[in-house]
């Protein structure tokens, strides 16, 4: 029998790491640290609501829910509340849909679980809305006018243009590894077209911000989950433990 | 009516009230014959944790089920806010969220867990037959809970699994367009499925569960339970008190080492919850967190991970696959007449029937056929006290390689629900062919397999070391 779990165990084992990947985006690390940095989280805060919340809605996130990163009622009022006048509604948007259809091509999506529901086997959704934030592109062929290369031909343009500045992607025709014949475009880098207001690294570190944040709103419990976890497991460690002396103490008479 | 027993004199206030209720109740009575002087054979091992634990299971998905239907909203406009308002706004409601889709999946672990022992120490065999049986209905009631539990909140991969699998019913030869319609309440997956499944889930399959699960623990303490010898320990020695020597009352020994069980199933659950709640997206699917939309159909639908070994044998009968399998059924027709033991009347009854089968296979469609495979491997479950032929109920007793080929189909169940996970690919449909095909082989050829090799002694006591 036991020889059988082994076995069972070890075939398991080596299934799960031949386990191919289903998508074939390469994605950015979104660095993690940042989640529980609240000054992090308010600077994604602030960049969410003057940037974001004009098109997309968080209809699911409450606007005083805020106060867990930091930020008081009064901050909240000041700064952040754009479409409404009270502080516990919810971040909901005033773009008329048909408006967004006609204008975009498509409406754009509620964003309160983008970081949760853009996980993949390519990575989590943090990683990908890193990257994707940071892939724009200029594109003459397309209405906006950008492109991005996480988002093939996406109606959305690059909001943050302003930050980052424009760039234009340099792609290289190359054989189509699978079929001879054909020929596939490969991205190759960036060219920083005109400057933007912040330096790149100052960029990527607003986006980082800016992401943060959208994985706190998809889940605003998250650290006190972990927290509350670890007490959890330590308490269930020691309950077992003394489940197992108890449980010997009564067997010790069976013979 | 009977003399009312009297408490014995000097008897404290509990003992009254017991007296009391046992004159109305038979409370005592039950306690002794199903858990205090309930003989349960003294070498359970490891293997025997999991029925107590889907008990557990069952009653954290009742529990957690109840607090969320205070706050869930059944409409289809509302459904998905309603979710995301237990997960923030509800004091704690995120926790009773994923208590209760990390206990759905958690089920079906311990339950396909339950099931393997079951299989290995023989325990479906006479005269656990109908614990076995109700069994194999508490675990089509299990799924059938948790198909529509998966469409209440309401998401992407909610809504469009919901509109694939219904519309396999549709497939059924003459019912089903209605069948389909049935089910759905309306045309299409809408407002109407939701609030019917809702229904379903919250009360009629929990109440059904619940009576046979009942049922499925009278069955097994009319008979006594089985062991991993497979030592019938009713039938050893006794003791003074007509005790089985072999035995120990389920309380305390068995409450106690089922405490132990829990503990080491709750670490592992709580660890689960608190720290990866959608495990990979296979616990909470990723596509789950965007709202239903029936103008968007996602790029890749798959049932959750329990389902997917049904689901891959589903898959795998394409039109080929049924002409194999017509091509296999009238084989084993023919061999049946050349070599069967039946006599020559119902050697003529197979080869009716399998003709008559060969034909329906090729008048129906094959996406029919893929539906009644997929439910004809659960329902083959029920059959295995018939198909079972060895002389010895525990693989402990059995031929070395009868390990193995258990140890095949464990495997074989892994790399099927593997697949069903996966897009369709057409190296992964040929493999899950061949899978289907060793699935059933397993049970349909069980008569056969189960009676070769040499078998070991099985002793007369059941093997156990003191601790």
């Amino acid at each position: 029998m036991k020889k059988l779990l082994a076995s069972l165990l070890a075939t398991l084992a080596l299934m799960s790491g031949a386990h191919a990947s289903s998508e074939s985006l390469v994605l950015d690390k979104f660095p993690k640290e940042r989640v529980t940095d609240l000054a992090a989280l308010q600077n994604g805060a602030k960049i969410f609501a003057n940037y974001c919340l004009n098109c997309h809605a968080a209809a699911f996130m409450r606007f005083n829910r805020l106060k867990d990163i930091g930020l008081t009622e009064q901050q909240i009022k000041d700064n952040l509340l754009f479409p409404t006048d009270k502080v516990g509604e919810l971040m909901k948007v005033s773009l008329d849909s048909k408006d967004a259809k006609e204008w975009f091509g498509a409406v754009p999506p509620d964003l309160t679980l983008v970081a949760r529901s853009r996980a993949s086997g390519s990575g989590s959704g943090a990683d990908y809305l890193y990257t994707y934030l940071r892939s724009f592109y200029r594109d003459e062929t397309r209405p906006t006018g950008w492109n991005n290369l996480v988002f093939p031909n996406v109606g959305m343009p690059h909001v943050l243009w302003e930050l980052q500045g424009q760039r234009a992607a340099k792609f290289v025709e190359e054989t189509d590894p699978h079929d001879a014949s054909k020929k596939v475009h490969k991205f190759e880098g960036f060219e920083q077209l005109t400057p933007g207001k912040m330096a790149p690294q100052e960029f990527d570190s607003n986006i980082a911000d800016l992401v943060a944040y959208l994985q706190w709103m998809a889940e605003p419990m998250q650290t006190q989950r972990t927290r509350i976890g670890a007490g959890v497991l330590i308490f269930l460690a020691i309950f077992t433990f003394i489940a197992w002396r108890l449980n010997a103490a009564f067997w010790k008479d069976v013979k | 009516m009977a003399e009312m027993k009297q408490a014995p004199a000097g008897a404290g206030a509990g003992e009254k009230l017991l007296t009391w209720v046992d004159n109305r109740f038979p409370a005592t009575k039950l306690w002794n014959e199903h858990v205090g002087e309930y003989y349960a054979p003294k070498n359970f091992n490891f293997w025997y944790f999991f029925g107590s634990l889907a008990l557990l299971v069952l009653v954290i998905q009742i529990v957690t089920g109840i607090f969320l239907v205070m706050n869930y909203k059944p409409d289809a406009a509302l459904a998905f806010a309603s979710v995301e308002y237990i997960m923030r706004d509800v004091p704690w409601g995120w926790l009773i969220r994923y208590m209760h889709s990390t206990g759905a999946s958690a089920f079906f672990v311990v339950v396909y867990l339950h099931m393997y022992r079951g299989l290995i120490y023989g325990s479906y065999r006479t005269p656990r037959e109908l614990v076995w049986i109700f069994g194999c209905l508490i675990f089509l009631c299990l799924m059938a809970e948790a198909f529509m539990g998966y469409l209440l909140p309401w998401g992407q991969m909610s809504f469009w699994g919901a509109q694939v699998i219904i519309n396999l019913f549709a497939a059924v030869p003459f019912i089903g367009p209605d069948l389909a319609i049935l089910i759905r309440g309306d045309y299409v997956v809408g407002d109407a499925t939701l609030n019917r499944f809702f229904s379903l889930h919250v009360i009629a399959v929990p109440l059904v569960l619940l009576g046979l699960v009942v049922a499925h623990i009278i069955a097994l303490h009319e008979v006594g339970s089985n062991n991993p010898d497979g030592v019938e320990i009713k039938k050893g020695p006794k003791d003074a008190n007509g005790h089985p020597l072999d035995g120990v009352p389920f309380h305390p020994y068995y409450s106690v080492h089922d405490l132990l069980g829990v503990g080491g199933f709750l670490f592992i659950f709580t660890a689960v919850i608190f720290f990866m709640p959608e495990f990979g997206g296979y616990f909470l699917e990723y596509n789950n967190f965007i709202p239903a939309d029936p103008f968007k159909t996602p790029p890749h639908i798959a049932p959750v991970w329990y389902f997917t070994p049904f689901y891959s044998m589903l898959r795998a009968t394409t039109d080929d696959m049924v002409n194999v399998l017509a091509i296999l059924i009238g084989l084993g027709a023919v061999l049946n007449l050349v070599k069967g033991k039946g006599d020559g009347k119902t050697k003529v009854i197979a080869l009716v029937v399998a003709a008559v089968v060969i034909g329906l296979l090729k008048t129906f469609e094959a996406k029919f056929w893929g539906v009644a495979v997929m439910g004809g491997a659960v329902v083959i479950l029920a059959g295995l006290p018939w198909f079972d032929k060895s002389p010895v109920k525990s693989i402990r007793y059995r031929p070395g390689w009868h390990k193995i080929v258990y140890g095949v189909f464990v495997v074989n169940f892994c790399i099927l629900g593997y697949l069903g996970v996966q897009p369709p690919s057409e190296i992964g449909n040929v493999v899950s062919q061949v899978g289907t095909l060793l699935y059933f082989g397993f049970f349909v050829l069980m008569p056969f397999w189960s009676q070769l090799g040499t078998f070991k002694k099985v002793p007369d006591r059941v093997t156990f070391t003191p601790h």
